[in-house]
């Protein structure tokens, strides 16, 4: 006979320890967003906001450079990345039962394993050494590589909501299938496309591998696309492993800010989900 | 002689909803006692009350009394764990556990309870499977997974995989509602058989297999025990117009 | 001449072009895929020929001289991640255990919701953190006990860094942390309740429940998560770039450097200035390619295969 004690006491031991790990799983959580939130905050003022990074032996100095080329690489890799996932995933959800259609997806979700310093390998031989500088346009062409997959799969879960009823009623009018397709089905499921693209977006703004040998990095203004770009998270890597002082103040700010921009793209792609 | 379970004013709520209201009813030992009623009238509710089954539920709440032997199973020094020791139960889908071969499943519930030798538990596999009739069928490929098994005979297996824990109740809900006329057939036998062991409460949408199997039979209806006696008054001299007009299918 | 009412042809041909559009875009996964793989392999060839097996088996890495041998890299990598994977996975399903059987269904939301935040931070910033934080605590508490009273074991000798290797496998064990929970969550939650119900019904204390009735039935799926989780943690970069030391040694102590093939590919890839340097850097590349598509796949198939397996029979 088994002591029935024994049992209730390894039960109670074990969902102890369950807790435990639980708590220990949180810990670091809480203890990154202290430190972010400690550090960072006292380097930020609207100098940070405003102006570039100051040489190493100066105090002061700002991110304006690294948040602006983050910004512009971000919108040019959407312009590449969103138009393919989006259609793709038209095609998924219009034949979600294919088996190249399932290959797709297969491919999609292998693609999306594939480690972010890889695409910026290969945007690497893509762009930059066709065009004998690293730029912002292969930074942007990294990016997208590793938003294709995820847009491509978020859609697609967002398009086969759509009640098959929808379609057919709209065929059945005689609207025909491709603008049924764009129109009505693409439409009734915006808000939930518009979630997975804010959802790869705050994925895409917080990398930094496929950058470091794309978009390179750059200490000053730069506007043209076929020259290296400062990026935020370029600037915190940088920043971080520098021995200063005073660029280890920007780095704590510009990692504050940075987790505050993806917050607000989170929650503003949860609040769109749930319209 | 005390009543093997006595349900004493029980009523169970789900949040705000109140799905038994106050029942009370007694259970013989060795008896088999049928609880129908049209789906939705708590009979469920009641029978998972009675080896705390709700207790898995949040937002389930029991008052009132079960009385197993005269003692109240809802106290708060019983252990939830004993009692299901005591009451088994049979679920209206077969469930036996995939990732076990059809032997690991019948000790399953025994090992939790006692250390066992492997001949001990040869033994204990082969009188649980003869018993439910089912060992004929399986001896050969004991190690296979439970899943190769038909609908019947896994309902047969779980059936074993009760009674291999020794409990005095066996609680059965709705056992033959996924299962073909013949295996229904093979299991409505196998409850006249366990009658002489075990004390029995079965939950049953067919009023057949009620009056077939059953010594008792109590009709429910939104949640209240309407009618409760011996089958063979039910079935023909009923009391309530409710239960005359629910065994001759004028509703439900 | 009568018009035509009913364009048919018309319709047809919108249709037809519209899907050939969304055909040719969704094939656009499989050329990146294809281009990734032929572009990673063509551009390691110098190196493949110059070195053949050499490359897995030297530990000799010399830009200068010409000399390249991966092995300290590989060795970084994959005891990192196997150290990571050995953190996270009790962590990880302990915490999905805890959410599914355990606590209320609000409390299981707000630490669910927690565990996505953590999955969200970036790379850089847990590297950031990491450097200044956590290696500098492990420098002055952890790594110096090791040292003085567990010195004698190889693996924890030498002097306490705080960068190391293991400063390397716990911050990827943070990282993979959320992978690990979220979809081991999610195949614990598929769990049907009548599988429950069984194991409580046989008399079955809450450990006992999980031990014979959720575990079995989530074990694939486990599987599978651990596995993506080990595809993350053999790729990761910044992260870990920034915490292990950068030290192209094999050593068996953890509080000793380390370095892993995505971090010497961060770390010397814009300055290799020689093709063949160059070309051995692909090569690292190629590696880590191989074994993160192969180890996806692996784990793909394997959730694939499950989720089928619930559509199928089992109710």
């Amino acid at each position: 006979m088994r002591s029935l004690h024994l049992r209730h006491f390894k039960s109670g031991l074990v969902v102890i320890s369950m807790i435990i790990a639980t708590i220990i799983v949180l810990l670091p959580l809480c203890f990154i967003f202290v430190n972010i939130i400690k550090m960072g905050l006292s380097s930020l003022s609207p100098e940070f906001f405003t102006s570039i990074p100051k040489p190493p032996d100066e105090s002061g100095g700002g991110v304006a450079n690294g948040l602006v080329g983050s910004g512009i690489m971000l919108v040019i890799s959407s312009l590449i990345g969103l138009p393919i996932g989006i259609l793709g995933a038209v095609y998924l959800s219009e034949h979600r039962h294919g088996t190249f259609a399932s290959f797709i997806r297969f491919c999609a979700d292998v693609l999306a394993g594939v480690p972010s310093i890889i695409t910026g390998m290969v945007a690497y031989v893509l762009v930059v050494v066709p065009f004998k500088s690293f730029s912002a346009i292969a930074g942007s062409v990294a990016l997208a590589l590793i938003m294709i997959p995820i847009v491509l799969r978020t859609a697609e879960e967002q398009l086969k909501m759509v009640p098959d009823t929808l379609r057919e009623a709209s065929l059945a009018l005689g609207v025909p299938h491709w603008r049924t397709s764009l129109k009505v089905i693409l439409k009734s499921a915006m808000g939930g496309v518009i979630t997975g693209i804010l959802l790869s977006v705050a994925r895409i703004a917080g990398e930094t591998a496929p950058l470091l040998f794309t978009a390179l990095g750059n200490q000053f203004w730069n506007w043209k696309l076929m020259q290296p770009m400062a990026a935020l998270p370029l600037q915190i890597f940088n920043f971080a492993i520098s021995p200063y002082d005073g660029w280890h103040k920007l780095a704590w700010g510009g990692a504050l800010v940075l987790v505050i921009i993806m917050f607000s793209i989170n929650l503003a792609a949860k609040s769109f989900g749930r319209r | 002689m005390t009543p093997k379970v006595q349900i004493e004013n029980l009523s169970v709520h789900f949040s705000k909803t109140e799905a038994v209201k106050s029942v009370n009813m007694d259970v013989d030992e060795n008896s088999v006692t049928a609880i129908i009623g049209p789906s939705g009238c708590g009979k469920s509710t009641l029978l998972r009350s009675i080896n705390r089954m709700h207790d898995l539920v949040s937002g389930a709440k029991v008052s009132g009394k079960v009385l197993l032997d005269g003692e109240s199973i809802y106290e708060k020094n019983v252990d939830p764990v004993l009692i299901r020791r005591k009451i088994g139960m049979v679920f209206q889908k077969p469930n036996p556990f995939p990732a076990m071969s059809i032997y690991d499943n019948v000790v399953a519930g025994y090992k939790l309870n006692n250390r066992i030798k492997k001949r001990e538990a040869d033994e204990i596999v082969e009188s649980c499977l003869k018993r439910v009739a089912l060992w004929d069928e399986v001896k050969d490929r004991l190690k296979t997974s439970a899943m190769d098994l038909s609908g019947g005979q896994q309902q047969r297996l779980c059936i074993a995989r009760t009674i291999a824990i020794q409990p005095e109740v066996i609680l059965m809900d709705e056992p033959c509602s996924a299962l073909d006329p013949i295996a229904t057939y093979k299991i409505e036998e196998l409850i006249d058989e366990l009658q002489e062991r075990y004390t029995i409460i079965i939950v049953t949408h067919n009023m057949q297999q009620a009056a077939r199997v059953s010594d008792i039979t109590a009709f429910m209806y939104l949640g209240e025990m309407v009618e409760c006696g011996p089958t063979s008054k039910i079935f023909t001299t009923p009391e309530n117009k409710q239960t005359e007009d629910y065994i001759t299918g004028r509703f439900g | 001449m009568p018009e035509k009412t009913f364009k048919r042809n018309d319709l047809l041909k919108g249709d037809y072009i519209f899907r050939l559009c969304t055909l040719l875009f969704a094939s656009v996964i499989l050329v990146i895929l294809v281009v990734i793989v032929w572009q990673m392999t063509k551009e390691s060839l110098p190196a493949i020929r110059k070195f053949r097996w050499d490359f897995l088996v030297s530990s000799d890495w010399n830009p200068v001289d010409g000399k390249f041998g991966a092995l300290p890299y590989i060795y970084g990598s994959v005891v990192s991640s196997i150290l990571a994977i050995i953190i996270a996975t009790p962590l990880g399903v302990a915490t999905a255990l805890f959410i599914t059987e355990i606590s209320s269904r609000r409390i299981g939301r707000v630490i669910s919701s927690l565990v996505e935040l953590l999955a969200a931070i970036p790379s850089v910033i847990y590297g950031l953190w990491g450097i200044f934080v956590m290696a500098p605590w492990l420098q002055q508490t952890i790594q110096p006990w090791l040292s003085d009273h567990l010195g004698s074991i190889p693996f924890f000798a030498g002097a306490p860094y705080g960068v190391s290797m293991m400063a390397g496998a716990l911050i990827l064990s943070i990282m993979i942390l959320p992978i690990i929970a979220a979809i081991s969550w999610e195949v614990i939650l598929a769990v049907p309740q009548s599988q429950r119900e069984a194991a409580i019904a046989l008399g079955a204390t809450k450990w006992e429940m999980i031990r014979i009735s959720v575990l079995p039935y989530a074990k694939s799926g486990i599987l599978g998560a651990v596995i993506l989780g080990l595809g993350r943690a053999i790729g990761e970069t910044m992260a870990v770039t920034m915490v292990i030391g950068n030290n192209p040694q094999i050593s068996l102590s953890l509080l000793a450097p380390a370095y892993t093939m995505p971090s010497v590919i961060a770390n010397e890839f814009a300055e290799a200035t020689s093709t063949l340097h160059y070309s051995a850097l692909m090569e690292i590349g190629l590696l880590l390619l191989g074994i993160t598509l192969l180890v996806n796949i692996f784990a793909r198939l394997l959730i694939a295969s499950i989720s089928r397996k619930q559509k199928g029979g089992v109710h």
